[in-house]
């Protein structure tokens, strides 16, 4: 099951043919890889791969290998993996995890171990406040922040009546939390369906008889692909505004297409963003891997590019932890979302979007920035964080 | 409030009719072969993944159906004589461990072939519109022809089995199947075709489902356990049975779904509602299954076994 990768192969055969002068980095980056929700892992793990390019395959200096793990999205086996990656390949660095139940249990093996862990995506709200650790720095967002955008979203745009639909696991129940911490409108139902559901005949038909100004759901993966197509095939599209978050994305829009046109999400990047770094990654990460990078695709690649920086900036000396976590924590490098900075609690303060589907040019159905919902965006944890 | 009614019971239909197509072969080869097909599932999730890369292929998704539903036969039966066919003698244990790994195994292959991420395929246009029932909501005519469709397979099984002479073997297979083969009928080859066809009605199943729901790996998982419920609330073995077990989990899980937390709001709060309503909801079918077993518990309409 574990795959070992030398990043950019080629440039590896060639380092190690010299006698490495520098000390080596190894990379233990975990993602979900197979199962149902494989989608999100996959393009993350590419992006990670694609910035490892990037940096020449030498992330800060250091000739660079990367070992990919798959937690098949048990956290009992991703704290085997940790263990694995940490004691028997001596890592210098964590790296990936798409799920907050795996976060949550590698969390404590890695950052004890005294190994800086970069999250690529989950940020559950423990380790955002009370038990956050100094080892730990986040790339992504803590979860609650896409939602309250879209509150906020709401809030702004003056919508009254708002139907929350949510999978009835922790995620989702947080999910319609976050929305409510900005939105003091109306919430006319909330409704929580079965984690895995695929079809939302029923909740629609409720949604068409509450007749609400706006639905705002969290459905990941398949779950979203479902809602937004019936969505669109009940006809709704033109009476209910749809707003979500991690629902209508760059790994859903393949299979939804038209129907998910005009339909809303949050998020911290999308492909439009004008900046330098951003327009590199895109054109190279379409030419290496032939389909359009997501939001998850620019975590991972943002990963790697926050990586190479810390170890740069203190000469690829690994052994001096304070110095790299100052480096860690200037965020020094180019970001493909544009300029951020680290919290106390090492989770982003950045620029939120407000998202749409829509059509570009050539056809291809992309999710694009429209409003600023916020700027400068700190999550609701850090002062219970006490770095 | 009526309409409302009105829309979810059509829904609660639809969910069952597809239940149906799925159980009637699971109920075929678990009543006539005692033998346990966890990787009935599968062939849904492979029927939905065949339809869609022909519709995509041909665009059109009639086409689709027709070059995907002879391969899903011809898939069950490949699996039938490659894996199923030397379990038949083992227990039970035997034969869910193996047909367990199937479904591994093919749920990794798909992913393989067709990635990891879901992927659609467009219902045939003629069946594109809505029917408007309330005010920007319409019912899609397609979930309609959903119906139509699995009556209309409700018949022609009822066709088979009670009016031609391979129904007539299977019915007496199901209730003694070494006696019929004591009368010269090669059981085997019933078996291999029982199979294929039951494979067929859950690709079926799949194709149908595809133009709604997302088309991912691992599909079939939940819809199988649903099956069994379906099985054994109607009896094992019973096609008829399938039926009436199927409609009464899919308008039960539905109106369950829609109306159990407003219901549950007459009594206690909102927010207890909100907790409780969700987790009832979806136990209620399992509820109802424990309940039907206690007192019958052969299901609804068991088989005359001569077992």
């Amino acid at each position: 099951m574990i795959k070992k990768l030398l990043a950019a192969t080629c440039l590896g055969a060639v380092a190690m043919a010299t006698p490495a002068t520098a000390q080596d980095l190894t990379v233990g980056f975990m993602a979900t890889l197979t199962g149902p929700a494989a989608g999100l892992g996959v393009h993350m793990r590419d992006g990670f791969l694609l910035g490892v390019e990037h940096a020449g395959g030498n992330l800060g200096g250091l000739e660079t290998e990367v070992i990919v793990v798959d937690d098949e999205l048990k956290p009992d086996l991703a704290v085997e993996r940790a263990n694995e990656l940490i004691e028997r390949d001596e890592i210098d660095i964590f790296a990936g995890v798409v799920f907050s139940n795996v976060m949550m249990a590698v969390f404590r093996p890695v950052t004890e171990a005294e190994i800086f862990l970069v999250s690529g995506n989950a940020g559950p709200s423990p380790i955002a406040g009370r038990r956050c650790s100094p080892y730990f720095f986040s790339i992504s967002w803590q979860n609650d922040q896409n939602h309250e955008v879209m509150g906020a979203w709401a809030e702004a745009q003056g919508y009254e009546r708002v139907f929350l639909m949510a999978p009835n696991y922790q995620a989702g129940r947080d999910s319609l939390t976050g929305f409510q911490r900005h939105f003091t409108g109306e919430v006319v139902d909330e409704v929580y369906t079965q984690l895995g559901q695929l079809d939302f005949s029923a909740e629609l038909a409720r949604i068409a008889a509450a007749r609400p100004d706006a639905v705002f759901t969290f459905m990941p993966g398949g779950m979203g692909v479902s809602l937004v197509r019936q969505f669109d095939q009940a006809g709704l599209k033109d009476s209910v505004v749809f707003l979500s978050a991690f629902t209508v994305d760059g790994t859903t829009l393949p299979a939804t297409q038209a129907a998910a046109l005009g339909l809303y999400s949050a998020s911290q990047w999308t492909m439009d963003l004008d900046n330098a770094a951003n327009t590199r990654f895109v054109e190279d990460f379409v030419a290496t891997y032939d389909y359009l990078p997501s939001l998850y695709a620019s975590q991972g690649y943002d990963a790697a590019m926050l990586i190479d920086s810390a170890i740069r900036a203190v000469g690829g000396d690994l052994s001096d932890k304070d110095a790299l976590r100052a480096a860690f924590q200037a965020a020094d490098f180019d970001s493909v979302r544009g300029d951020f900075a680290f919290n106390t609690n090492g989770f982003p303060i950045q620029d939120f979007y407000v998202t749409q589907a829509v059509q570009r040019d050539d056809g291809a159905i992309v999710m694009q920035s429209i409003d600023v919902a916020f700027e400068d965006f700190g999550d609701a944890y850090a002062a219970d964080c006490r770095l | 409030m009526e309409i409302l009614l009105l829309v979810q019971t059509l829904n609660g239909l639809q969910l069952g009719i597809l239940l149906f197509l799925i159980a009637a072969g699971l109920t075929l080869v678990f009543g006539i072969m005692d033998f346990i097909n966890l990787a009935h599932g599968v062939q849904y999730m492979i029927g939905a993944y065949l339809a869609a890369t022909v519709t995509l292929a041909t665009g059109s998704f009639f086409l689709g159906l027709l070059i995907a539903l002879p391969l899903a036969f011809v898939i069950g039966i490949g699996f039938e004589r490659l894996v199923l066919r030397h379990l038949y003698d083992r227990d039970h244990l035997d034969q869910v461990l193996a047909t367990f790994g199937i479904i591994l195994f093919l749920n990794e292959l798909v992913k393989i072939i067709w990635g990891p991420t879901p992927i659609a395929y467009p219902g045939p246009a003629l069946l594109s519109g809505t029917i408007p029932v309330m005010d920007g909501f319409g019912y899609p005519v397609y979930r309609l022809a959903i119906i139509g469709a699995g009556i209309g397979v409700a018949i022609l099984l009822w066709f088979l089995v009670s009016r031609t002479r391979a129904g007539m073997l299977v019915r007496a297979g199901a209730s003694n199947a070494r006696m019929v083969s004591a009368l010269g009928v090669d059981i085997q080859r019933l078996f291999m075709l029982v199979f294929g066809f039951g494979a067929m009605l859950a690709g079926f199943a799949g194709m149908m489902a595809g133009p709604i729901l997302s088309v991912e790996p691992g599909m079939g998982d939940n819809v199988l356990i649903l099956a069994f419920v379906v099985i054994v609330i109607g009896g094992i073995g019973s096609i008829r049975g399938a039926l009436v077990g199927a409609l009464v989990v899919g308008l039960v899980d539905t109106l369950g779904r829609s109306f159990l937390s407003d219901i549950l709001k007459l009594f206690v709060s909102p927010s207890a509602a909100n907790d409780v309503g969700p987790a009832l909801a979806s136990m209620l079918i399992y509820i109802l299954m424990a309940a039907i077993l206690f007192f019958r518990p052969a299901g609804l309409l068991p088989v005359k076994s001569g077992r």
